[in-house]
């Protein structure tokens, strides 16, 4: 029975890959057959009309043939063009370009059926509507529809009907569209002169009220995206500060050179891509960004255990020193990159990642981004499950609540500190990995935002990372939802205020640990 | 020592600059002494971060910014005594003219006066520091806290001193300065002169350091440094006493930047953002903390290595740096002086070794 089954499934496959070969066969056959079919009498007057020098007829033909030409006489055109003076190439231009959207409203591509109508609606041709209509009637693809029906009510607002202009601007209203306000505003201006006709007056009214309705959801959608800004801007701040705030909970470390941490990250990407380019074939490429990933990850970690082991190991107990010990490395860590790499560092995103999803009318959410923020909440994730589902976290977790303690019960503190700095280094080259989708890579890439993740951790108090997550959305979203007001710098400037302010409430934190041993 | 050192600065160095010709090599260059002035003028600075790092162990990321704001009153007023001599003709500032300001904004009014300029040098960032420092140091914010809130104190300055509708002159600073009351700037004398103003208030100012150090104050800040909570619990109030010597700090770096401004001629937000300020603990921990003169040394010799180093080779001098952090953190932490007083335990242990051994210890700890 089984047996039977899988054959019956494997005919079938073999029969849809026939039925699609076959198909694709006879499609271009039957291209090819158009291409050489003659176009019907009229069509060819006015393919003749086009050479004329009366203008007067030139321009009729190109009338006629945008209203009943298609596409298959593209072929036709191309090959007027190539032998035509300037102004025939001019006036042929919009004919080609009609036919070329036209034939695009049934690509099987949406967004160049959605960039085609956007198109047809902008260049005004009546004759588009109807194409527009069926179009839509057909469209599956949400926003591919509704660049269908806006561009073609967008037409009929220069319709010679009262009524249907009056409809379509409503119906524009309801849509919220945004490429009509241009038209809109012309129409409400038409309406407001003196020597105005009822008829425009009540359109203009229609067009006024339509105007309204956009706008006010114009302020929806800027605030989802300045709301998506900054949660974005936290996931890459939360990423920076869950390794600053882990080693900082149980070393007491501030490690000054954490944000180089990150740039070492960031260049590991860019010597995959690099590596990418010259030995793997070119289809392979865009899984360099993958690879790139435990790369950067190994290679901070590396640098990390490295840096741990030369100088931080000796510097336990003296928090300030350690900021400047690892400061020198940072500076030591910019100009090594600066020398080494230069300035010729570009990053080019996997094509996966390009684009985005719009998920209402104006609100566009880009892929990179969204990526971040899954990234980071994996990461979340993932330390959780690290620290309080596994052996290695319980031993962590225990140096850092009582470290004498746990070097009695056997526990060996210097490896769980090494381990953890290793750990928290490689969060740092994952966070400069995300941080090269949505930036330069370029040497002072860490310093950019060391000084908001160390916020984030004295925000956020030490031991809980909780505090550091809540912190670094707090921070990251103020930061964004302040800069439209403010401006970028001012806004920081805000920020600090009122992180110093908040500290007077919660010195330590917003979580603090609790009990005596909080003060050194 | 002290006397030694304030003579050879006072006199002997102005007097080498003045009287051999030109070609002995027992001349110092005019060139060499402005420099030198620059170098004493960060000193002043860096002893007032060892004032509050080494003795009171507040370490604080953000003096630039205190350096900073001294360093623009004085620059606002030499920029409004160019008058119109400036490129542009105009009474106002040349970036004013650029940035299309027609009117001299009101805060820059005062600064008409040299007297109100020096004043606001060391008034505004006591009163910064006031505000900041009774903010952090009431919520109890300190060591590495507050070294991150002092180094984004820093980052924001230099955010805000780069903008240009500040009018402060964006990222081009202020410079081009003409006169200081009625001497001019580019005459030897004006800069020897400016020399010696420098070097007399770096000796006022470590003579008041010392006097606070000897002091009952003096005392609660070490105290402080090395458990607050006991000096807490006995009664007294950290806070208070922590505030006192950083604003204290606050204006010795005010002072500095006043003095620094007339005998550089620029002043950039680049020299108060965020690693300038780090130098300026590098000076104090290579010199040696809590020594003071270790302060003055560190100040002079790590700038003096940096124009050296940056002269021939400008590449390295930011591994210099960087190594000199990790250097001094890891095997000198008590810098030059302590360096300096090892040797001299050293010697004096030999020399003592048979009358006795212990004061050299005791002198020692």
């Amino acid at each position: 029975m089984d047996e039977s089954h899988h054959r019956m499934k494997r005919l079938i496959g073999i029969g849809v890959c026939v039925a699609y070969l076959g198909w694709f066969v006879l499609g271009s056959v039957v291209a090819e057959a158009q291409t050489n079919v003659s176009p019907s009498p009229p069509l060819e007057q006015a393919l003749a009309d086009l050479s004329s020098e009366v203008d007067g007829t030139r321009e009729q033909a190109v009338r006629l043939l945008i209203e009943q030409g298609d596409a298959s006489l593209l072929p036709r055109m191309e090959e007027l063009r190539a032998n035509a003076d300037r102004s025939l190439r001019m006036a042929i231009k919009p004919v080609i370009d009609t036919w070329r959207h036209r034939a695009n409203l049934a690509s099987p591509d949406a967004e160049t059926r959605r960039t085609a109508a956007t198109d047809l609606g902008m260049n005004g041709r009546v004759s588009a509507i109807s194409w527009l209509e069926t179009a839509a009637a057909n469209e599956s693809h949400r926003w591919a529809r509704y660049a269908m029906e806006e561009s073609a009510l967008l037409l009929k607002l220069a319709s010679d009907d009262p009524a249907v202009k009056q409809q379509a601007a409503a119906k524009l209203g309801e849509m919220r569209s945004q490429n009509a306000v241009p038209a809109l505003q012309a129409l409400v201006q038409a309406g407001g002169g003196e020597s105005a006709t009822a008829e425009q007056k009540a359109l203009a009214q229609r067009a006024t009220a339509a105007i309204e309705r956009i706008e006010s959801w114009n302020v929806w959608s800027s605030t989802i995206e300045t709301l998506f800004r900054g949660i974005s801007l936290s996931s890459i701040l939360l990423i920076m500060s869950l390794g600053l705030a882990i080693v900082f909970g149980l070393m007491g470390v501030i490690n000054m050179a954490h944000g180089e941490l990150m740039m070492i990250g960031a260049y590991a990407t860019f010597v995959m891509q690099e590596c990418f380019k010259l030995y793997a074939p070119e289809s392979w490429f865009d899984s360099y960004y993958l690879a790139a990933l435990p790369a950067a990850f190994l290679a901070s970690a590396l640098f990390g255990l490295i840096l741990e082991a030369t100088v931080i190991r000796f510097l336990y107990g003296r928090p300030l020193e350690t900021m400047l010990a690892t400061w020198g490395v940072s500076l030591i860590l910019i100009q090594g990159a600066r020398m080494y790499f230069g300035d010729l560092t570009a990053i080019t995103a996997p094509s996966w990642l390009n684009g985005g999803a719009q998920v209402l009318v104006g609100v566009f959410l880009p892929f990179n981004r969204l990526f971040i923020i899954g990234l980071s909440i994996l990461s979340v994730m993932g330390i959780y499950a690290l620290l309080f589902r596994s052996r290695i976290g319980l031993r962590v977790r225990a140096v850092t609540q009582n470290r004498s303690m746990s070097a009695c019960l056997g526990i060996l503190t210097r490896k769980v500190d090494a381990y953890t700095f290793a750990f928290g280094s490689g969060l740092a080259g994952i966070a400069g990995w995300a941080l090269t989708l949505v930036g330069n890579v370029e040497p002072g890439l860490g310093q950019n935002y060391i000084v908001d993740s160390f916020m984030v951790v004295v925000t956020g108090g030490v031991g809980k990372l909780a505090g550091t997550i809540i912190a670094s959305l707090g921070i990251g979203g103020l930061n964004k939802l302040m800069e439209p007001s403010f401006g970028a710098v001012y806004g920081k400037v805000l920020i600090l205020v009122l992180v110093i302010l908040f500290l007077q409430r919660r010195p330590s934190g917003l979580f603090a640990v609790k009990g005596r041993h909080a003060e050194g | 020592m002290f006397w030694l050192v304030g003579f050879v600065l006072l006199f002997v160095l102005p007097i080498l600059n003045v009287l051999p010709a030109e070609d002995s090599w027992l001349h110092v260059s005019d060139f060499a002494l402005n420099r030198f002035g620059k170098f004493l003028a960060f000193a002043i600075l860096a002893l007032g971060l060892d004032l509050i790092w080494g003795y009171a162990g507040i370490l604080s990321l953000g003096q630039g910014v205190f350096f900073g704001i001294g360093a623009y009153c004085m620059g606002m007023h030499l920029m409004l005594t160019i008058g119109s001599q400036s490129v542009y003709g105009s009474a106002l500032p040349d970036f004013m003219v650029w940035n299309q300001v027609t009117e001299l904004p009101f805060f820059w009014k005062p600064f008409y006066s040299f007297s109100a300029a020096v004043l606001a040098g060391l008034l505004v960032p006591a009163c910064f520091a006031l505000i900041f420092g009774f903010l952090a140091f009431r919520s109890r914010i300190k060591g590495v806290y507050f070294a991150i809130i002092t180094q984004a104190l820093a980052l924001m300055a230099w955010l805000v001193f780069n903008r240009n509708e500040t009018n402060l002159g964006g990222t081009n600073g202020l410079t081009d300065f003409k006169t200081l009351l009625g001497f001019r700037l580019s005459d030897p004398g004006t800069q020897l002169a400016l020399y010696v103003v420098t070097v007399l208030c770096l000796g006022g100012a470590y003579a008041m350091c010392r006097w606070i150090i000897a002091s009952r104050a003096g005392r609660v800040l070490i105290a402080i440094r090395d458990s607050e909570q006991r000096v807490l619990f006995s009664g007294y109030s950290p806070a208070t006493y922590k505030l006192f010597v950083f604003v204290v700090s606050a204006m010795l770096a005010g002072l500095a930047g006043i003095l620094y401004v007339p005998q550089v001629g620029i002043i950039t937000p680049a020299q108060m953002g965020v690693l300038p300020s780090l130098e300026m603990v590098v000076w104090v921990a290579v010199g040696g903390r809590a020594t003071l003169v270790g302060a003055i040394v560190g100040a002079v010799g790590v700038n003096l290595g940096r124009s050296v180093l940056t002269n021939s080779f400008p590449e390295l001098w930011p591994f210099f740096l960087g190594g000199l952090f990790v250097v001094v953190v890891l095997l000198f932490p008590d810098g030059v002086m302590g360096m300096a007083r090892q040797v001299r335990g050293k010697f004096a242990e030999r020399a003592a070794r048979l009358p006795k051994s212990q004061a050299v210890e005791g002198e020692q700890t």
